[in-house]
């Protein structure tokens, strides 16, 4: 069976295309969902794509929430849907709500683009049920705005509930308990600041990102 | 300014020029059309210094669809796919106003691309700063590292290759110059012109307000003057908007794909002037244009403000009339803003008018965009320059302490990793990316949304090198496209078009003329014997502190074709157990290098000569060792010579090395052309060495990869570790 994955473009998204190709890889079919769209149609996961939504004007997100199709995502996630946001996407589900905390400025106050160690904490959640907990991937991070911030409350139950999906082995932005990824309290909503698609192809150097779109095209189906 | 200063001198025309005007129109220009021929005849739109010298490039080739002269230059790559590029500088905003400065250079060559119909995909830079010991260096640099992080990672278009220079030189004037490469379906090709009478002129993108005012006059045709006066110039630097930029790359490339534009222009330097002039003047018709109609970002502003605003992130398209429809659907959905401005009309004259219909200006289209006056000027040899010419480097220091000198060398600013730089800037976007920046060139996929597929991959570099073009422009022009096309050759990649960004001192001084003719017809040798074609370039005079020029400074990005990118190119990390070999003729000459500049202030000498057959012989055989995947890790030497370029390959391979043969140390620091190391598993030695004979290559065994220490015979013995360390230190 062939599976629709959505990919929300808003105006400043840049990474579509490329989610839309390591959907491609595994096997999804990707439609691209503009952001003016109130209806998701037959997709049957989501992803919101990295960039600069709305030039991350005000803060990365921020006018994006406000966003027709985000009515419609939020829906999709309430009804148990898998949605993973990616960079500029994990902010946007911060800034929705649809996961706590927020992302802060680079404890370095720099933009960093280069790969990082990151450990998967957690398989219980809709893109890591293809990897071990414990295992290592190296996946590019690239932003500004990524250092992971919440309160001690939260940070608990975030614990607590086995929430954390990935953590950084060599914090390279301040995030709290160097989290790179996290889950809402169903597991089918996840953040994470690393691009997994860049690193789905041997010719670019990496394929540890395919598992995480095997696993998000697994709880698709 | 004062009162008694005439206004045309005020903006920037000299007497003659004035008069000239006159004679064009027959009567005297109001103020209006004096601002406009002012910005359109600036040094910086008009290349009135250059143009007689930069005829003598090459620029023709089977494959060149479009060549200089236009927005930027055009290659088929075949597979139904062609590749736009274009370098340009914005030295003098970055000077003043570093982030913006910078940032609106990326704005703007972007612009330049997209304009053909191309697809932005790659972004490159060379960056010269002052000292970084100089607080305003620093603050220059950090600057416009930011300003081109902060534009290009937001505009989505991925920065991918660069070079960041050191040298006190460039104190109070940097350089920034920005390159681009864009991709599209070759029918998609189109061509800044206004054709078709009745035709409407539509101003898309950002508002007009009075941001850049004589921004291509007096800033950037002029030299910087003394703080005070620096600081007066600053409104004439823009401000970039790069969320604009984005929503205007892809609605522009929505109305292509629909068929909706006759031709479309950007709005750089001289704004819609420019934009409307050039248009007009290429289709050979003329235009009118309603200022009134401008949308504006402030109220009161001048018609001669409005026509000469270097606001940013704005585009002039050409339509007919019943695509306009079209055209507002796609801009809405954009939320791109846009006024019909103007219309085209029979003859030859560019016709501005007020809100009642009042003519406020008329003038010939084409005496803006290609009558400006063309200067020939004088030019000397300088005195030193014969004199030094036979010293032959007699003079040049010796060796000290190898394993010493080998770690300050490396610890040099312009020497150091420069990854603290490009890890600012988003170099994965659009998965195209095979080997990022830090290597010899960039490898990319040829890949965009709407693009047929092919297998064929793009590599690119962008090299400069002043040490070497101030002992002798000629030859040092010559050696830096020599470097760019060994960098492409080492990643298997063929040579196809080159483009150049001339930077250079105060023209009106002889001296500096003299070097860059001499720079034009190096270039101009080279290219012709390599059959390179040089499809664009720009030149950016009056770079000086002070009195004091710049040095010669020609930056060239070229553009090189893999036919099958389905392996990723060795790359320059050492392998264990390989063997390292020297391709290339010995040369132990040091005059130049940044050992006897840097370290040892010796600034004499004569450069060693290029043969240009040998050079082909050893590119081609480059090309063919890394095509059939005879070597393991390949680097050419180049800037801070053999030493630089076998720290880094042991560096990223994480293994030392031990060599011997090495008659004279001084061959260690030379940075003498054509030459290339390589590493050879055993399997493949007797390969190379056949097909280096037989293209007449000399090829040298120097010794093993392996361990984690530096080890050259008898003369040093240092640890991989240490060498890590200092390149790796911030500086």
């Amino acid at each position: 069976m062939q599976i629709s994955v959505g990919v929300v473009v808003f105006p400043g998204s840049n990474c579509e295309y490329d989610v839309c190709e390591a959907l491609e890889l595994v096997g999804a079919i990707p439609r691209l969902v503009w952001h003016n769209e109130s209806n998701l149609g037959d997709v049957r996961g989501l992803v919101i794509p990295g960039g600069f939504a709305h030039g991350d004007y005000l803060r990365p997100g921020a006018i994006a929430k406000f966003s027709r199709v985000m009515e419609a995502v939020i829906k999709f996630a309430k009804d148990g849907r898998p949605v993973l946001g990616i960079c500029n996407g994990f902010q946007i589900l911060t800034e929705a709500g649809l996961l706590p905390g927020a992302l802060q400025k680079n404890a370095g106050l720099r933009f960093i683009c280069r790969p990082e160690l990151v450990s998967i904490s957690t398989r219980d959640c809709v893109i890591t049920s293809e990897l071990a907990v414990g295992s290592m991937l190296s996946l590019p991070i690239n932003h500004f705005e990524g250092n992971y911030t919440c309160d001690k409350a939260t940070l608990d139950e975030l614990l607590q509930d086995d929430r954390v999906v990935m953590r950084y082995e060599h914090n390279p932005n301040g995030s709290i308990d160097s989290i790179a990824a996290i889950a809402n309290q169903s597991k089918n909503v996840v953040g994470m600041m690393p691009h997994p698609e860049r690193a789905c192809d041997d010719l670019l150097g990496s394929t540890h990102g395919l598992p995480i779109f095997r696993s998000l095209l697994e709880a698709a189906k | 300014m004062t009162n008694a200063e005439p206004l045309h001198r005020v903006l920037g025309l000299t007497d003659e020029e004035a008069a000239k005007i006159e004679s064009i129109l027959g009567r005297r220009p109001n103020h209006l059309e004096l601002a406009m021929y002012s910005v359109m005849w600036s040094e910086h739109c008009s290349y009135k210094s250059s143009k007689i010298h930069l005829r003598r490039l090459p620029s023709d080739g089977p494959h060149v669809l479009v060549g200089p002269g236009e927005n930027a230059g055009v290659i088929d790559v075949g597979d139904g796919i062609a590749v736009a590029i274009r370098i340009e500088s914005h030295n003098h905003p970055s000077a003043i106003e570093p982030y913006q400065g910078a940032a609106t250079g990326v704005g703007g060559i972007l612009r330049d691309i997209f304009t053909m119909g191309a697809r932005p995909i790659c972004l490159g830079d060379s960056l010269w700063f002052g000292s970084p010991d100089s607080p305003r260096a620093r603050w220059i640099t950090d600057g416009v590292i930011s300003g081109i992080s902060g534009y290009g990672n937001a505009v989505g278009v991925p920065t991918l290759c660069g070079e960041t220079n050191f040298d006190s030189a460039y104190e109070g004037n940097p350089l920034v110059n920005v390159m681009c490469i864009g991709v599209l379906p070759t029918e998609r090709l189109v061509l800044a012109r206004a054709t078709g009478t009745g035709n409407l002129a539509v101003l898309l993108g950002s508002t007009t307000g009075r941001d850049g005012i004589g921004g291509v006059s007096v800033l950037a045709s002029a030299p910087l003057e003394d703080d005070d006066e620096s600081a007066q110039k600053r409104p004439s630097v823009q401000v970039g908007d790069p969320f604009e930029e984005k929503r205007l790359i892809e609605a522009c490339l929505e109305l292509l794909d629909a068929g909706v534009v006759v031709g479309i222009q950007d709005l750089g330097g001289a704004g819609l002037t420019c934009a409307t002039s050039e248009t007009a003047s290429r289709g050979g018709v003329g235009m009118d244009v309603d200022v009134s109609k401008v949308h504006l970002r402030q109220s009161g502003l001048e018609p001669f403000e409005v026509m000469i605003s270097e606001s940013q992130e704005r585009m002039l398209a050409i339509i007919t009339p019943d695509a306009l429809n079209k055209l507002a659907e796609i801009c809405n959905k954009w939320e791109v803003s846009y006024s019909v401005v103007g219309r085209v009309v029979p003859g030859n004259a560019l016709r501005v008018t007020g809100p009642d219909g009042e003519v406020l200006a008329e003038l010939p289209a084409s005496s803006l965009a290609d009558d400006a006056p063309v200067y020939n000027r004088e030019i000397q040899v300088p005195a030193w320059y014969e004199a030094r010419n036979f010293e032959l480097g007699s003079r040049a220091p010796g060796v000290g302490d190898l394993g010493k000198e080998w770690l300050e060398l490396m610890g040099l600013p312009g020497t150091g990793d420069k990854s603290w730089v490009y890890s600012q800037y988003d170099h994965q976007l659009f998965l195209n990316t095979v080997v990022g920046p830090g290597g010899d060139a960039t490898v990319l996929k040829l890949k965009a949304p709407g693009l047929p597929k092919t297998d064929k991959g793009l590599a690119v570099s962008i090299d400069g090198n002043s040490r070497w073009c101030s002992l002798n422009p000629r030859l040092g022009a010559k050696l830096v496209v020599a470097e760019s096309v060994l960098n492409l050759a080492c990643a298997g990649a063929t040579p196809k078009a080159l483009v150049n960004c001339l930077n250079f001192g105060n023209p009106e001084n002889p001296e500096v003329m003299w070097q860059l003719s001499e720079t034009v017809d190096g270039l101009a040798e080279i290219c012709n014997a390599l059959k390179l074609p040089v499809v664009g370039g720009n030149v950016s005079l009056y770079n000086q502190s002070g009195t004091t020029d710049i040095p010669p400074t020609p930056v060239v990005a070229t553009v090189g074709l893999i036919n099958k990118l389905t392996h990723r190119p060795p790359g320059i990390g050492l392998v264990e157990g390989s063997t390292l070999y020297l391709l290339g003729n010995y040369d132990a000459n040091v005059s130049g290098s940044r050992w006897a500049i840097d370290l040892h202030d010796y600034r004499g000498g004569a450069l060693s000569e290029i043969s240009l057959p040998a050079f082909s012989a050893l590119a081609e055989l480059v090309i063919s060792l890394v095509r059939q995947r005879l070597v393991v890790s390949i680097h050419d030497i180049s800037d801070g010579g053999m030493v630089t370029a076998l720290s880094e390959m042991a560096i990223a391979g994480g293994v030392g090395f031990s060599i011997g043969g090495i008659q004279d140390s001084a061959e260690l620091f030379s940075e003498g052309p054509g030459r290339v190391l390589i590493g050879i598993l055993p399997q493949s030695s007797q390969s190379v060495v056949r097909m280096a004979g037989d293209l007449a290559v000399p090829v040298r065994e120097l010794g093993y990869c392996e361990g984690d220490r530096l080890a050259i015979g008898g003369l040093m013995n240092i640890s991989l570790g240490s060498v890590a360390e200092i390149w790796t230190r911030p500086s």
